[in-house]
């Protein structure tokens, strides 16, 4: 389906004049961004400069945060999803989100990557067992666990578990994957592989990363966004980002002047 | 002497301490349990087992309070299991974390200190009397489960607390409701730490002998109970009577009625190691 100029492309995620408090502290600073569908965007910026809250913005995970408050519109396809009529657990089947941590449950490999189904009330073993192999083989994890489908996930590595908790978040086929530094906690070989997940799968979802690796975020994304203790400083193709930024601190933050 | 050698000296004597401390339990508690079995493993048969008590001590059995003890621990694990496991769960997954709350936690805290006789008066009040259940094992469960209550209230609470909270972002992540998340998966993750909190909860209860003297359990029932609004008798009761009478017969007897109690409490409490152990290798963070 191509679009017509006369259609008006309604970017996947928005947001419009974003505020995000703590409390009386403000940690993200009238940020309006536009990220197109089936694309994959980096965040970046400094340790402390809100990326990650204001990635959370769009799963609703800060709404666990009591001092949490936001103002301004935060839209998916268009839709204010903080609005009251949301249910926040169908806007998660939507968006699924990786931490930087892995944190499979401790339980098997079948049932961490059928779990978002099963809360759904989908029972069917023939219908689990295609999802869970689908999203394993979409997750690259199929041909390593395939034997051992009943095996502890916490039994596997590091970067095997990381591979386990995105096949969960894709096993519900979600339009959007939100990713906190997934590869961070990961050794090189593992974030190598995850990296290539990402460019597989944005043919089908859109794609938002954290990461504090600028190089990683030059490897994977097509848009950069980087932001600076709440403010979103410049956000533009990820090859103008790190080649010819407009920002003095932009420019700075890429050439290691401050980290 | 330098400082090497006194950090060493104070070492090796703390070593020794230790050793010397934990000797004098091991010897204490084997000395014990040497001497009654002497006194009273002989005694325990088949006929000792299933007869009912009598004012002859070769004729008296601990039929009743086996029964009744067995009797006291179902009803007081099916009166204090759900509800402790569900205020547990309920405190520390669902309750806002104000003032009020924090008092409450306290006060549960420390109602696990009470006297349990006290608990057995609060019972003989309530129970015995109001609801006229009489000195019966309705009235006994019922006190025994506000006795362990906290236990496995506070139980709960640390298991479900221990649970690392990256496991509930995971859930809520994929879309889980509050409640589906604690029944899928931080209950499932605490389980093990809930069942050992229970089983020794429940360890206690059996041992119990003030309350439902307080409540009427008397120490001489000559009859198996058959519902819950019996009158009854339990072994720690059953024991302190004939361990209290000049006929040093009743004497072997009540070793061998303290033989069965012993080995019905090693045994929950190896149940609630093992249930330890197995729940620590499943759930390593």
């Amino acid at each position: 389906m191509t679009d017509t100029k006369a259609e008006i492309k309604i970017p996947k995620l928005e947001t419009k004049k974003a505020n995000v408090f703590y409390g009386d502290k403000q940690v993200i600073k009238e940020v309006d961004i536009q990220i197109e569908k089936n694309s994959v965007t980096a965040f970046i910026g400094p340790s402390g400069c809100g990326k990650s809250t204001f990635l959370r913005l769009f799963n609703r995970m800060n709404d666990y945060i009591e001092v949490f408050r936001k103002e301004g519109g935060i839209y998916i396809d268009g839709m204010e999803i903080y609005d009251k009529s949301v249910k926040v657990e169908e806007l998660r089947k939507m968006v699924g989100m990786v931490f930087q941590k892995p944190n499979p449950f401790p339980k098997s490999i079948y049932e961490n990557v059928s779990f978002g189904l099963r809360i759904q009330g989908i029972n069917k073993r023939e219908v689990l067992d295609e999802a869970v192999e689908r999203s394993l083989r979409q997750a690259a994890l199929w041909e390593e666990v395939k034997d051992d489908l009943n095996k502890s996930a916490l039994a596997l590595s590091g970067g095997q578990q990381q591979r386990i908790c995105i096949a969960r978040a894709l096993a519900v086929k979600p339009s959007v994957l939100l990713m906190d530094e997934p590869a961070s906690a990961l050794d090189p070989i593992s974030t190598a592989k995850i990296e290539e997940l990402i460019h597989k799968l944005k043919e089908n979802y859109t794609i938002v990363i954290v990461t504090h690796n600028m190089q990683q975020a030059g490897r994977v994304s097509d848009k950069t966004a980087f932001f600076y203790v709440g403010n979103l400083v410049e956000y533009g193709s990820t090859k103008n980002i790190f080649t010819n930024p407009q920002e003095e601190l932009t420019e700075r933050y890429i050439t290691g002047r401050f980290g | 002497m330098n400082s090497v050698q006194k950090n060493r000296l104070k070492d090796q004597l703390f070593k020794y301490l230790g050793i010397f401390s934990t000797l004098i339990g091991i010897v204490l508690l084997a000395v014990f349990i040497g001497s009654i079995l002497v006194d009273g493993l002989g005694r325990i048969d088949w006929d000792f087992m299933s007869s009912l008590p009598s004012r002859k001590a070769e004729k008296a059995g601990i039929l009743t309070a086996w029964t009744g003890s067995l009797w006291i621990f179902g009803l007081t694990a099916l009166i204090s299991i759900p509800l402790g496991v569900a205020a547990g769960i309920y405190m520390e997954e669902y309750g806002r974390k104000n003032r009020i709350n924090s008092i409450l936690e306290v006060n549960i805290t420390n109602l696990a200190g009470v006297p349990s006789v006290i608990y057995g008066i609060l019972g003989l009040e309530i129970f015995v009397r109001t609801l006229r259940f009489g000195g019966s094992l309705l009235a006994g469960a019922f006190t025994l489960s506000l006795l362990i209550l906290p236990i496995i209230i506070v139980a709960t609470r640390e298991a479900i607390k221990a649970v690392p909270s990256s496991l509930r972002e995971a859930a809520y992540g994929m879309g889980a409701t509050k409640w589906q998340t604690v029944w899928m998966q931080v209950l499932p993750a605490a389980g093990g730490g809930i069942a050992t909190g229970i089983i020794l909860a429940l360890s206690r209860a059996i041992g119990e002998t003030a309350p439902l003297i307080v409540i009427g359990a008397l120490a001489y029932v000559p009859f198996v109970a058959k519902t819950p609004m019996d009158e009854f008798t339990v072994l720690p009761i059953q024991i302190f009577n004939w361990a209290s009478r000049p006929d040093h017969a009743f004497v072997v007897n009540a070793a061998a009625g303290i033989i069965i109690l012993l080995g019905i409490t090693f045994l929950l409490n190896g149940i609630a190691v093992w249930l330890r152990y197995r729940w620590q290798k499943k759930v390593k963070w």
